[in-house]
């Protein structure tokens, strides 16, 4: 598919399921789209080599654009983009953006053949600063 | 952090001598390891109570969970050169830890091992100390006074820097980690709660505390 592609980031697997579904309702399949939630131990957390599988599932030639929500999951995001590496990690981009919303307007924007840039600029759009 | 002693030039200025003759045989990374999982194990549910206090409760199951992942490849790791293996321990961390704390002492180890020498001696290991901090500093997108690991990191490396023993750095750090307990927390779940932060001591600079002590005293009882 060539629509850049969302991940979405929860401390919480319900958080990112939930927020997928939203996004499916939006968009439906017109986005390639993953989530990841937990630390992999069956506690809230986030974990480098999920995030790490879910880019590789929403994986697009456009780029993907990743949501998260608090600061470990960003953190752990931008680990996961630098250990997937070069060429890959120039278009995968951690968004600054509340998750639910972000999702949601990033993937809508995508799902009208938006550029990488274009998604992210429009989540970050959701946050002041 | 490694082999801090067995420098010439280091040893003639009479700093942290160990009595090591310098035989590189004798440093035991897999000692070390164990030494670190063990401290961290031990103090477990102090950090947690920490992290509790001002975070999300999770940093020392979080850390435990690392530590032991890497100590159960301890003997693999420390069959590697000295870079190898700091590289191995960095990523086994970021893949186990499963917080913030996974990439920040991921970060720590990786940047260690990308630069320290096979064999470092004070200088080289100054020198790379200093390259780990503004690495773990860039990936927490923070700086010292943020009541973060970094606020003991930053002295740690000054102390270095200055030619301080073992035992003088262990202290330092400690003290470090104390000094957290004023500061209020600008990075990480704690900032959330602002003034309220202030107070308790940062369950990351308590636990650099933690492996810096550990880490220089089990150098210094090695034979």
């Amino acid at each position: 598919m060539s629509n850049v592609g969302i991940v979405i980031v929860s401390h919480s697997p319900l958080v990112a399921e939930g927020t997928a579904d939203m996004v499916r309702q939006m968009v439906g399949d017109e986005v390639p789209l993953a989530w990841c939630g937990g630390n992999g131990h069956g506690g809230l957390g986030t974990n480098v080599e999920a995030i790490m599988g879910a880019i590789d599932k929403a994986w697009s030639e456009a780029g993907v654009a990743i949501l998260v929500d608090l600061g470990g999951a960003e953190t752990n995001s931008e680990m996961a983009v630098e250990m997937i590496g070069e060429p890959r990690s120039h278009k995968i981009i951690v968004c600054n953006a509340p998750i639910v919303e972000g999702a949601v307007m990033a993937a809508t924007e995508a799902s009208g053949g938006a550029s990488l840039r274009e998604v992210v600029a429009t989540a970050h759009e959701l946050s002041p600063s | 952090m490694l082999q801090l002693s067995n420098d010439r030039s280091f040893d003639t200025a009479g700093k942290m001598e160990t009595g090591n003759a310098g035989d590189m045989a004798a440093f035991n990374l897999a000692g070390l390891i164990t030494a670190a999982a063990d401290a961290i194990a031990a103090h477990a549910e102090e950090l947690t109570a920490l992290d509790q206090a001002i975070g999300d409760g999770d940093h020392g199951l979080n850390m435990k969970r690392g530590f032991e992942a890497v100590r159960a490849e301890a003997e693999a790791f420390s069959a590697k050169p000295l870079p190898d293996a700091l590289k191995a321990i960095g990523t086994k961390l970021v893949m186990t830890v499963g917080g913030a704390s996974g990439p920040l002492f991921g970060t720590l180890f990786l940047a260690l091992g990308k630069e320290i020498s096979a064999a470092p001696d004070r200088a080289n290991l100054t020198t790379v100390f200093g390259k780990a901090f503004e690495a773990v500093a860039a990936r927490g997108k923070s700086q010292v006074g943020q009541k973060t690991m970094l606020d003991v990191l930053q002295p740690v490396h000054d102390a270095l820097l200055q030619g301080k023993t073992a035992p003088e750095i262990a202290d330092i750090a400690d003290a470090a980690a104390e000094a957290t307990v004023p500061m209020k927390a600008l990075r990480g779940r704690a900032s959330f709660l602002g003034d309220r932060s202030i107070g308790h001591m940062d369950a990351g600079a308590r636990s650099t505390a933690l492996l810096v002590r550990t880490i220089v005293e089990t150098l210094e009882g090695q034979p």
